[in-house]
């Protein structure tokens, strides 16, 4: 599953790059570059990534991802974050 | 200024404060976490500082006194811990709400706040600060890792930030102690001052709302009271005002689904103005450094290895340069023994004195080389910023069996010790996730349990080489601590689908840019932790030691002559000593038969006999089952109970010719050899998983607040000793060993 999106993410790339349509934090490839639209979700988790700055307008960056694939590591706002694709699933970005 | 200061009359949660005659000063020192505060802590403070708990919770409390100004007493620095937010996800936002606050018994509320803001992270370092702002207590931020910043391009202006958000802004170097006396000063200068507040501002809609519950109701509240009220997790206690509450959550989330966010999103609209403002940026280069070095240290295929190889790198260190330290305290109990033995008369006294308590807690006091040298390398992994690397590598396999990865860094210090393992897991947030890594803690082998192997291996494994480097020994070692490894990933699985059934946890990791280690920093964590062992030696260990002593002796055999027996005693050590001799060696068991007889007859001995039809069938005899009972008090115990009952007396050191010789040459009542390479290994095995540590199950029972928790820890994990230990003892039979 996981895979199969990583592998879409990989080829529609381009063309979703190109239009700026939101979509999550969790199917970027990596280096990919955008921007947060929002944090969907409730609870501890969602509340914890706003107040660590992911709130909508902040410039996010896909560094890398773990070697087994999950978590990610991603930069926002100068510094790094770990956070899992699950997590990631619940931030919508938008390319630049 | 006088030294007489009232407290401010905000503070009025605090009603003994505000009476208190004469009080010093108490400052709060702030920060997220990585921001520089324990270095800038340890500056203020020197190393005039205490470290304990707050009431109830195991939130470390660290508290150091602060020369102000010279003609001042000493202010109470208050090193709270490190925080994201104030809103009371985890323990530790708790306790440092509570500090502010002035809800800590005992500590009034600060006269002032430093707040810590590392200016490579600005923006998010400026979240808690508006929350602080919020609070209303005077407050002085200091400015850490200006130059870091200069280096990315991000020029700060102080004055700028320090007029938007209405406080001192002091740039501070405190390892160089720049800018302290001008921090000093201002902290002065805001005593007495109310914060200006952050000056964020929300929705017309949700102004309206606040407004509402401001007036509405019988008690009027402030704004920042209805604020605060309005976005709580719980609801207030008071009906009309829940009522109130209630109905204006509903008619803003009829607005915006995600209404919870709006305060939280606007305080960071408000600092990117702010930082807009006051932050010039700069070309700078396209990688940091910490960039590159994550390049390989985080690297698909480099970065576990590398994990692996720091792991074994660690481990090996321990095993090697411990020795030397080892053998100088063993030798240094050891004279200290002979020293008190010869200048006392013969007698039950100088037994209690010398076997009793000098021989336990120097059995103890040996391992702590290797315990400062974990802690050394654990407070330098975790210092240089390379902890949370790790748990980013290893959190995909422990969330294979519902682990956090942050569950990793609680874990690799129990190999340690678990006491400040467990007491590490108070960094994971969600209290099942927690609880599970408690609950396995224990199995990772801890340096208690070192001397037990260590005894084993070099009785029955020792010698032997794989390869011409690789000695059985360490591999039998390493052997031990994946077994320990492999039963606690089994336990973690079973207890996240059962008792402790809960979601995947989520992880949200900062990690931090890597750094060069603290000496400071890293020396005070190992000093406090091995004040920690040290306290227990001296208090459970020699308590256990006398205990011990008093079951072993008495009841006295009616004709035995306590002067015949002490100079049998000596005797045998001196045999032991000279024991590579053949008849050093072949006097050994007859004397251990002869006072053999007289520990069979004490209380320790019943017992033994007592349980060894239940321990026969994992290949242990009687003399073996009271070292296991006095091991179930703490683990290293085993290798002086041993002592005691193979009569070794001085020799304590789990290495030492002696004891070694005594376990090999243990003979059964029917003349069979007691100790055989397989009984060895049942016994390390059973000590791999048992849960023989009364110290872990008293902080446990602290933790976890319940007897509960650490009694069904000690039931699950002892019959699982017990089955292991069956196994192996009874399988290694059918296979042929013996």
């Amino acid at each position: 599953m996981e895979i199969a999106e990583n592998i879409n993410a990989l080829f529609g790339r381009t063309t979703e790059q190109i239009s700026n349509a939101p979509r999550s934090l969790d199917i970027l490839p990596i280096g990919a570059q955008a921007r947060v639209t929002g944090v969907t979700g409730s609870g501890a988790i969602a509340r914890r990534l706003l107040e660590m700055g992911v709130v909508p307008g902040a410039p996010v960056r896909v560094i890398k991802a773990a070697p087994l694939g999950d978590p990610i590591e991603v930069r926002v706002r100068g510094y790094h974050l770990a956070l899992r694709r699950t997590e990631a699933k619940t931030i919508s970005v938008t390319s630049d | 200024m006088s030294s007489v200061l009232e407290s401010p009359s905000l503070d009025s949660q605090n009603a003994d404060a505000k009476h208190a005659p004469a009080r010093p000063l108490v400052i709060a020192l702030a920060g997220n976490p990585n921001a520089g505060k324990t270095t800038l802590f340890n500056s203020l403070t020197g190393l005039r500082q205490k470290v304990a708990n707050y009431p109830g919770v195991t939130v470390e409390r660290k508290e150091g006194s602060w020369t102000i100004a010279s003609d001042l007493r000493s202010a109470r620095l208050i090193d709270l811990p490190g925080l994201y937010s104030l809103d009371a996800a985890s323990m530790d936002e708790r306790i440092a709400r509570d500090v502010l606050t002035g809800n800590i018994p005992n500590l009034p509320a600060p006269d002032a706040i430093v707040a810590v803001v590392d200016a490579t992270n600005l923006e998010r370092n400026l979240y808690l600060v508006t929350q602080l702002l919020e609070y209303g207590r005077p407050l002085v931020i200091a400015l850490t890792m200006v130059d870091l910043a200069l280096k990315r391009g991000l020029e700060i202006d102080a004055n700028e930030l320090a007029e938007s958000l209405c406080v001192p802004v002091i740039p501070v170097t405190a390892q160089q102690r720049v800018g302290l006396d001008d921090l000093s000063k201002a902290v002065l200068r805001v005593i007495g001052r109310k914060a200006e507040g952050a000056r964020w501002r929300l929705s017309d809609c949700t102004e309206c709302e606040l407004m509402a519950l401001m007036s509405g109701g019988g008690d009027s509240i402030d704004r920042q009271t209805a604020l605060r009220t309005l976005y709580a997790d719980e609801l207030p206690q008071d009906d009309g005002l829940r009522e109130a509450i209630e109905s204006a959550r509903e008619r803003l989330a009829h607005i915006n689904v995600n209404w919870w966010q709006e305060p939280l999103i606007a305080r960071y609209d408000w600092i990117e103005q702010i930082s807009s403002r006051a932050v010039k940026k700069h070309a700078a280069p396209r990688l940091s450094t910490t960039e590159r070095i994550d390049r390989i240290l985080t690297h698909k295929f480099f970065g576990p290895l590398i994990l692996i190889a720091v792991m074994l790198l660690v481990f090996q260190t321990i095993f090697s340069w411990a020795n030397l330290p080892m053998d100088l305290v063993d030798k240094g109990f050891g004279r200290l023994g002979e020293a008190v033995g010869s200048l006392l008369a013969p007698g039950l006294f100088r037994d209690l004195l010398v076997d009793g308590i000098i021989a336990g807690v120097g059995g103890v006091l040996v391992f702590l080389p290797q315990i400062l040298l974990l802690f050394f390398f654990i407070a330098i992994l975790e210092d240089t910023g390379y902890m949370a690397r790790a748990a980013f590598l290893m959190d995909r396999l422990m969330r294979g069996v519902g682990l956090h990865g942050k569950a990793f860094m609680p874990l690799l210090s129990s190999f340690a010790c678990a006491i400040p393992g467990i007491m590490a897991t108070r960094t994971i947030e969600n209290p099942k996730d927690r609880l599970a890594t408690i609950m396995i803690a224990p199995f990772m082998s801890c340096s208690a349990r070192l001397p037990v192997y260590t005894l084993m291996i070099a009785a029955f494994f020792s010698g032997r080489k794989f390869f011409g480097f690789l000695s059985v020994g360490a591999l039998m070692i390493m052997a031990m601590y994946l077994l320990g490894i492999m039963v606690a990933i089994g336990v973690a699985w079973v207890l996240k689908r059962t008792i402790l059934k809960a979601p995947t946890p989520p992880l949200v990791l900062e990690l931090p840019p890597y750094r060069v280690p603290n000496f400071l920093t890293i020396s005070q964590m190992m000093i406090s932790r091995a004040w920690l062992f040290l306290k227990r030696a001296g208090t459970v260990i020699m308590a256990i030691s006398i205990i011990l002593w008093a079951l072993a002796t008495f009841p006295r055999p009616p004709q035995a002559n306590v002067v015949n027996n002490d100079a049998a005693v000596a005797q045998a050590t001196k045999a032991g000593e000279e024991s590579e001799t053949d008849a050093g060696v072949k006097t050994a068991p007859g004397l251990a038969g002869q006072s053999g007889e007289q520990l069979s007859q004490s209380y320790a001995g019943r017992a033994g006999h007592l349980i060894e039809p239940v321990i026969r069938p994992l290949g242990f005899d009687w003399k073996m089952g009271v070292a296991l009972i006095s091991s179930f008090a703490a683990r290293e115990t085993l290798v002086s109970t041993l002592s005691v009952i193979y009569n070794v007396g001085k020799d304590r050191d789990s290495s030492s010719d002696s004891l070694v010789n005594a376990v090999r040459e243990a003979k059964r009542e029917d003349g069979s050899p007691a100790w055989t390479p397989l009984v060895a290994l049942s016994m390390m095995v059973f000590f791999v998983l048992a849960m023989q540590c009364m110290s872990t199950v008293a902080v446990v029972r602290r933790e976890t607040n319940s007897w509960r928790w650490p009694l069904f820890m000690i039931a699950y994990m002892t019959v699982l000793a017990y089955i292991a230990s069956f196994i192996t003892y009874q399988g290694g039979r059918l296979l042929g060993f013996n």
